[in-house]
């Protein structure tokens, strides 16, 4: 593999993403330059109403951009597709189906083609496993914790074996202890498969403990790439260690600094 | 009329919380009353800490809350009737008549004395087998145009003005069609029967597809799921019970509809057995004519619910 594509994942040059509103066009991204490289772990940091997700969306292919070009491997992204496995807030787990079934569903797709139903099954049962949800494995999503549901989601989406893995504040919903406890899990796992992630999030410990890059977005509307901050910190990373480490004090601050004194909220009003 | 169907006392009986959520056209009233059979549930399994002395007192407050009132309602109904009857001069018979006679018709429900002296048990089949046939077709069109119309923006632009013309047509109305098209009593039933049940299957099922979450769309964009895929483990099971609910107030209509249509009609059947025991002038028949029609369409509405129940799954949250 060239160098270029290994610092160039993903290519994100002078996107624009404006969406038709009953009071006219409505600007929710502009001027978008970004490159993830090949095993980066970045994330997406901003107020509620920035565009992150919106930004996210582009690189699943679930929405095209109004100008712009997003690069994925060298090639256009033009619609979404299993090679970027999305994970998303909600978990969107279909409820009739157990948990085996959901992963199953992503499963088959992408390998059925070239392997027969014991490997199909083999691949689910490895997914749940490596989010240690075997004994769930044949409950409903409606009979588990959020948690759990969200480790199936994860589990979904990386049973794909996907080239980039995109998550959409995959913690949001879920209480302090149980996303620590997932955000140590999601580390691992991203140091034993080497996957390139983007992920939106809004809370500063979480983007300053998992990112290698901090992508922080200005204020919407027509929000754009405000400031990047490089996350040095070696891995595996532990939180207990880091609560201490004056590099994480010091990123932590500086995410802060832009959410909350350059870019403070300015609530509409009601 | 569509209304109507729902003030079953059922429906307090089985409360059905997961059906809440997905609230249809229509099923207000039954929701209304679902929840609050809900609430007194739940006010009653919060006294149930261990011990006999609290599991006495819980006994005691499930007798008072929860066989009490239906018991003193039954009661208030068989006094009123007692009254009425004394009032009459029994020309409405009295309770007590009524159940000796009640007892007399279904000790032999099934005898047959030719086309217009049959055991209830005959007349009440014959009635279902109407409501079967016309409310089959009626599935057999309606849940497919339902998925078209929810589908297709067009579609539904196109049939909406009619379905709104054409639904608050009283059924009977549509009889003297039926009998002029298909020139007999029992097809012009089933066109009844086929035209007052067609539109709750309708409007629910497009309702359905209208409202599958974005979400499971987006999901089967990302895993590039094939339409069949699509089809069989996304649209089908949201839409599910969407279209039970559909099927449920098709059906209730449906038999509200036959007793009248098969007044006019005649033949065989528990319409035309009420028409024919006041044409006889034998009212004690009548009296428990209505009873039957009422368990019959309660045990309906009852099976339906729960068929629903079981197909009815946790929504990912919006």
């Amino acid at each position: 593999m060239n160098t270029s594509l290994a610092t160039k994942y993903i290519e994100i040059q002078g996107v624009e993403q404006s969406f038709k509103t009953k009071k006219g066009p409505f600007c929710a991204l502009q001027d978008i330059n970004l490159t993830v490289a090949k095993g980066e772990f970045v994330t997406l940091i901003g107020h509620s109403g920035c565009g992150k997700s919106t930004l996210l969306n582009l690189m699943a292919g679930l929405t095209t951009p109004t100008q712009g070009t997003l690069l994925c491997a060298n090639r256009e992204i033009a619609g979404p597709g299993p090679e970027r496995a999305v994970v998303f807030q909600n978990h969107s787990l279909l409820p009739w189906l157990t948990c085996f079934e959901n992963v199953y569903l992503a499963v088959e797709r992408v390998f059925s083609a070239n392997e027969n139903k014991g490997k199909l099954k083999a691949r689910t049962e490895a997914a749940l496993a490596m989010v240690g949800l075997t004994p769930a494995a044949h409950k409903r999503p409606g009979e588990i914790s959020g948690g759990m549901k969200q480790r199936v989601g994860i589990a979904r989406a990386l049973s794909m074996e996907p080239k980039v893995l995109l998550l959409d504040e995959p913690f949001g919903a879920l209480d302090a202890l149980t996303r620590a406890r997932l955000q140590d899990e999601l580390l691992q796992i991203v140091a034993s498969t080497q996957s390139t992630v983007v992920m939106v999030t809004h809370d500063v410990d979480e983007a300053v403990l998992l990112s290698d890059r901090i992508v922080m977005l200005t204020n919407g509307p027509a929000a754009t790439i405000g400031e990047v901050l490089q996350v040095d910190l070696p891995r595996p990373r532990s939180r207990v260690a880091l609560a201490e480490d004056l590099r994480y004090l010091g990123g932590r601050k500086a995410v802060i600094d832009f959410l909350y004194t350059r870019q403070a909220h300015v609530e509409k009003a009601a | 009329m569509v209304s109507a169907v729902f003030h079953s006392p059922l429906d307090a009986a089985a409360p059905q919380a997961p059906r809440d959520a997905r609230s249809a056209p229509y099923s207000v009233a039954a929701h209304a009353n679902g929840t609050g059979a809900t609430a007194t549930n739940s006010m009653n399994n919060q006294t149930t800490p261990a011990g006999p002395a609290a599991r006495r007192q819980w006994d005691a407050s499930l007798i008072w809350q929860g066989l009490l009132p239906p018991l003193l309602g039954l009661g208030l109904l068989v006094l009123v009737w007692e009254l009425v009857s004394m009032g009459t001069g029994a020309s409405i018979p009295s309770p007590k008549d009524t159940l000796a006679q009640a007892v007399q018709i279904f000790s032999d429900p099934f005898y047959s004395n030719g086309p217009n002296d049959q055991g209830i048990g005959w007349n009440i089949l014959s009635s279902l087998q109407r409501v079967a046939v016309g409310f089959g077709l009626a599935a057999a069109v309606g849940i497919p145009a339902g998925f078209l119309i929810g589908r297709f923006t067009f579609l539904s632009r196109m049939f909406n003005p009619l379905i709104s013309l054409l639904r608050p047509v009283s059924p009977l109305a549509w009889l003297p069609i039926g009998l002029l098209v298909f020139k007999g009593a029992d097809p012009a039933a089933i066109w009844t029967i086929f035209i007052c049940s067609i539109w709750p299957m309708i409007i629910n099922t497009a309702v359905g597809v209208q409202r599958v979450p974005q979400d499971y769309m987006n999901v089967a964009r990302v895993l590039n799921l094939s339409e069949w895929k699509i089809v069989t483990k996304i649209l089908f099971p949201s839409v599910l019970p969407y279209m039970l609910t559909g099927v449920r107030l098709a059906v209730g209509t449906a038999w509200l509809v036959i007793v009248a249509a098969e007044m006019l009609t005649g033949g065989v059947g528990i319409g035309f057995w009420v028409w024919d025991e006041w044409n006889n002038l034998n009212v004690k028949n009548i009296i428990v004519a209505i009873f039957v029609i009422g368990v019959v369409g309660l045990v309906l509405e009852f099976a339906l619910i729960k068929l629903a129940t079981a197909f009815t799954f946790e929504e990912v949250k919006n």
